[in-house]
């Protein structure tokens, strides 16, 4: 009830961007209450009162200068703070050998695993429907693709968000810090069925992932002990990839 | 200025020839002041649009998927519940009619025209003929926009934006008439700003009274001229994305969907491009009414008018290079992304001037509180928290996380509404007596003010709350997600909020008409100001002076000149050698 803040969170670059958060909450609080003290206590103080006449000036130029030259540098400052963490998240991609293909489709999101050959396109993909399994402590790297109009790749808890843009493959990466089970919504408006759009990503232990995938990614696997959990299999998996054409 | 002279001569003698009709004089008008009465009532009627389906909206969240109070009559198919797409169309067509339908006519259609001429010294518009075409076509553009509610599939449903694929192919939203008409209103009413910032920027560039210098002329002026140029750059760029789409979706061309090898970026650089000088040019005339109301109920000249008066012009310069921090993580390139952040935070920095000057001239003064200057009051209060909160977007890796979710909503109504709209309501309060002729109600301004001023924190203020929680803009059933099920009583609060604020718009209806018709005569200059306009009689008769248009001697903001003995010294009266050599 009283959980008012950000949601927990649960990736490795997520604390930058909380970092950032919280310091330009502290900086614009501070403006915020330093303007508003400034500007009601004018209005009581300088209240039409018989007998007082207003002062006259046009301006002070020093002090002009001053109110110009500290908002700029503090600005200036946060932009260079903001570098790295957009450089690091946005702009490199870390080594990683996990891939997943995320395509986002009215009103889903398909999550394709490369199988056993570690090829996309082949015969041994595995697609899932709204679900995804990912290991902690190792970068996940997703190529993001749309089938039909924008959607947005969006993990609350990651601090992650992508728009899907049809006709593009962007490639984007997380690493989970720690197990569970988190909700991906839609951020970006995809028609009627955008609310409720929705996937969850099972982030699992080293050990645990891999008997996960032992269990679902092996060839032939699905089609042995198909999963209650994973609805479409190869349909899904065949509209993935008449898409990609 | 011979040229100036013999036009209004022209003018006084064409007038003297034959007496204008009904037709001429009430609807198709070409006088600057009757075109700003029609864009008055134009956007004031949207408004009320626009309002309710924003309360719609509230509905919905506040209470997902339950009858809304109303609609019972209207959505017989399921007894007054909004279905999905419904529910699209509420917030897409609350956005399109408050911006482009109530915002722009009030400050820029209604405000634009009728400042211009009377704070300049000029008798009319530059063209107008052209003037009253720019409001008829903004009309036919209103008629072509409500009446795609009325056609199969519903209106458009593709949010404001309308990001392409999803606005480009019908099928993709199920609606096709509305979204194309939607465009077909849009090209319209395009080529209606364009008429209107022509004739704004030729008006203030050729057409000022003798003496008044641009740095002469009220920053309301200055704000508006800007807004104009603005205008004039970006609308063209919004009607030719329009059309674009209209050809996508009707023509079978293929500038934004991938199909066929178009682009979906397009259409977001082309919307942008126009975007963000579109807030600008929303915000810029409140800024300019917020920085007239200051000076005239604090009797203090504007601090740093220069300042005031280049902030703007650099407000509006930048804005043409800030467009992309709406796309950070859209897919275009980040380091485009980059630089749009830097020229982001720099464009923090003029606003930032302005809301200072504003602080200096409330300092030292001797202020008024009456009801145009409370709402002048409440718009520098409001605009510096919907800019602060802006600079939490304009740090890209921030943005990643807030970009769609409540907080954005946040943030823009901090500015449209708590800015733009408090900054019309200002102005309606503050010229309403020369517009018109006649006062409104002091009682009723307090008793909309007070509670519009406090339902509106109360509304808007807990979104940015539930915007750090994660809430998406745009959903239409909060309770869908796990993630959100904890603070879905704010929205019930917010829901609550927004109801008593649309009812604290009653008194403002009330006072509205019943000083239109009832209200006490207004005098030449009710509230003491230095500007020309308060000059001419209440309400300034076609061609807004007798023979002779006022002579400027002086700024528009001596207030408490020691030159005068009065706390004010209009601009149009000469200097009082004589009475000043007596005093020594």
């Amino acid at each position: 009830m009283l959980n008012w803040w950000l949601p927990e969170n649960v990736s490795t670059y997520g604390e930058e961007i909380d970092w950032l958060f919280h310091l330009i909450y502290y900086i614009t609080g501070a403006v915020f209450i330093i303007v508003t003290v400034a500007f009601l206590s004018f209005i009581v103080i300088y209240r039409d009162r018989p007998g007082r006449r207003a002062r006259y000036t046009h301006g002070n130029t020093p002090l002009e200068i001053v109110w110009t030259v500290v908002p700029a540098l503090i600005l200036v400052v946060l932009t260079f703070l903001s570098v790295p963490a957009w450089s690091k998240i946005k702009m490199t991609m870390p080594q990683t050998d996990f891939v997943v293909q995320v395509t986002g489709k009215q009103f889903n999101w398909q999550v394709t695993y490369p199988g056993p050959d570690g090829q996309f396109g082949t015969a041994d993909d595995k697609t899932f429907l709204d679900e995804m399994h990912v290991p902690v402590g190792k970068p996940i790297r997703i190529n993001l693709k749309s089938q039909d109009v924008i959607h947005s790749f969006f993990v609350p808890q990651f601090r992650f968000k992508q728009d899907a843009v049809p006709g593009r493959e962007i490639p984007q990466w997380f690493e989970v810090t720690k197990p569970g089970q988190y909700e991906v919504p839609c951020a970006e408006l995809c028609g009627f069925g955008h609310s409720g759009m929705r996937a969850w990503i099972y982030a699992h232990s080293a050990e645990d992932y891999t008997k996960w995938a032992a269990e679902n990614l092996r060839a032939g696997a699905a089609a042995a002990a198909p999963e209650t959990k994973q609805e479409p299999e190869k349909p899904a998996a065949k509209t993935g990839g008449r898409a990609k054409q | 200025m011979s040229a100036i002279s013999a036009t209004a001569h022209a003018h006084t003698a064409h007038a003297a020839h034959h007496e204008v009709g009904f037709v001429r004089t009430y609807i198709f008008s070409t006088d600057h002041k009757m075109i700003a009465r029609q864009f008055l009532f134009l956007g004031l009627f949207m408004m009320i649009i626009g309002g309710l389906l924003a309360l719609m909206v509230r509905w919905e969240l506040a209470w997902p998927e339950t009858p809304v109070p109303g609609l019972g009559s209207i959505l017989t198919e399921t007894g007054g519940i909004l279905e999905p797409s419904q529910y699209n169309m509420a917030f897409t067509m609350h956005a399109t009619l408050m911006i482009f339908f109530v915002i722009m006519p009030i400050l820029a259609g209604a405000f634009g025209n009728f400042c211009i001429p009377l704070m300049i010294g000029a008798r009319d518009m530059a063209f107008p003929f052209l003037n009253m075409l720019s409001f008829w076509v903004a009309a036919l553009s209103g008629v072509l926009m409500l009446s795609g509610f009325f056609v199969p599939g519903g209106h458009a449903a593709a949010g404001w934006t309308s990001y392409a694929p999803l606005s480009a192919v019908p099928e993709y939203t199920g609606t096709n008439w509305g979204q194309n008409l939607w465009c077909i209103s849009l090209f319209v009413l395009g080529v209606s700003s364009m008429m209107g910032a022509i004739n704004y920027i030729t008006t203030i560039i050729n057409m000022r009274a003798p003496g008044m210098k641009l740095f002469r002329m009220p920053l309301v002026v200055w704000s508006l001229f800007i807004t104009a140029i603005l205008l004039l750059l970006a609308l063209p760029v919004l009607t030719s994305g329009v059309a674009m789409l209209l050809f996508d979706r009707t023509l079978g061309t293929n500038w934004f969907k991938p199909s066929g090898g178009g682009e979906p970026l397009l259409w977001q650089h082309l919307f942008w491009y126009f975007g963000h000088p579109e807030v600008y040019i929303l915000i810029l005339p409140a800024m300019g009414i917020a920085s007239e109301i200051l000076p005239v109920f604090a009797r203090k000249p504007i601090f740093g008018y220069h300042a005031m008066a280049f902030s703007m012009i650099a407000i509006a310069f930048l804005s043409w290079v800030v467009y992309g921090h709406h796309m950070f993580v859209s897919g275009m390139n980040p380091a485009l992304g980059m630089s749009f952040m830097v020229t982001t935070m720099i464009i923090a920095v003029p606003s930032a001037i302005k809301t200072f000057n504003w602080l200096g001239t409330l300092w030292g003064g001797r202020i008024q509180l009456k009801v145009p200057m409370l709402n002048a009051l409440a718009f520098v209060w409001m605009f510096v928290i919907g800019g602060l909160s802006g600079i939490f977007m304009a740090s890209t890796p921030v943005d990643i996380y807030i970009q769609d979710t409540y907080f954005i909503v946040a943030h823009i109504h901090y500015v449209v509404f708590g800015g733009s709209i408090f900054g019309a309501f200002a102005a309606i309060y503050y010229w309403f007596p020369k517009m018109f002729g006649r006062l409104t109600n002091t009682a009723l301004g307090h008793l909309h003010f007070w509670p519009t001023f406090v339902f509106f924190n109360l509304t808007f203020f807990p979104m940015h709350i539930i915007g750090v929680g994660g809430q998406m803009r745009r959903i239409y059933n909060p309770l869908q997600y796990e993630f959100l099920q904890h603070q879905q009583h704010w929205n019930v609060f917010i829901t609550y909020s927004a109801l008593l604020l649309g009812l604290s718009q009653i008194p403002f209806v009330i006072n509205f008409f019943w000083s239109l018709f009832a209200g006490q005569k207004a005098p030449l200059n009710p509230w003491n100001s230095n500007t020309l306009e308060w000059t001419a009689p209440s309400p300034p008769p076609h061609l807004n002076w007798g023979p002779t248009v006022p002579t400027v001697y002086r700024g528009p903001y001596e207030y408490t000149s020691p030159e005068s003995r009065e706390d004010f010294l209009p601009q149009s009266q000469p200097p009082l050698v004589r009475a000043g050599a007596a005093r020594h």
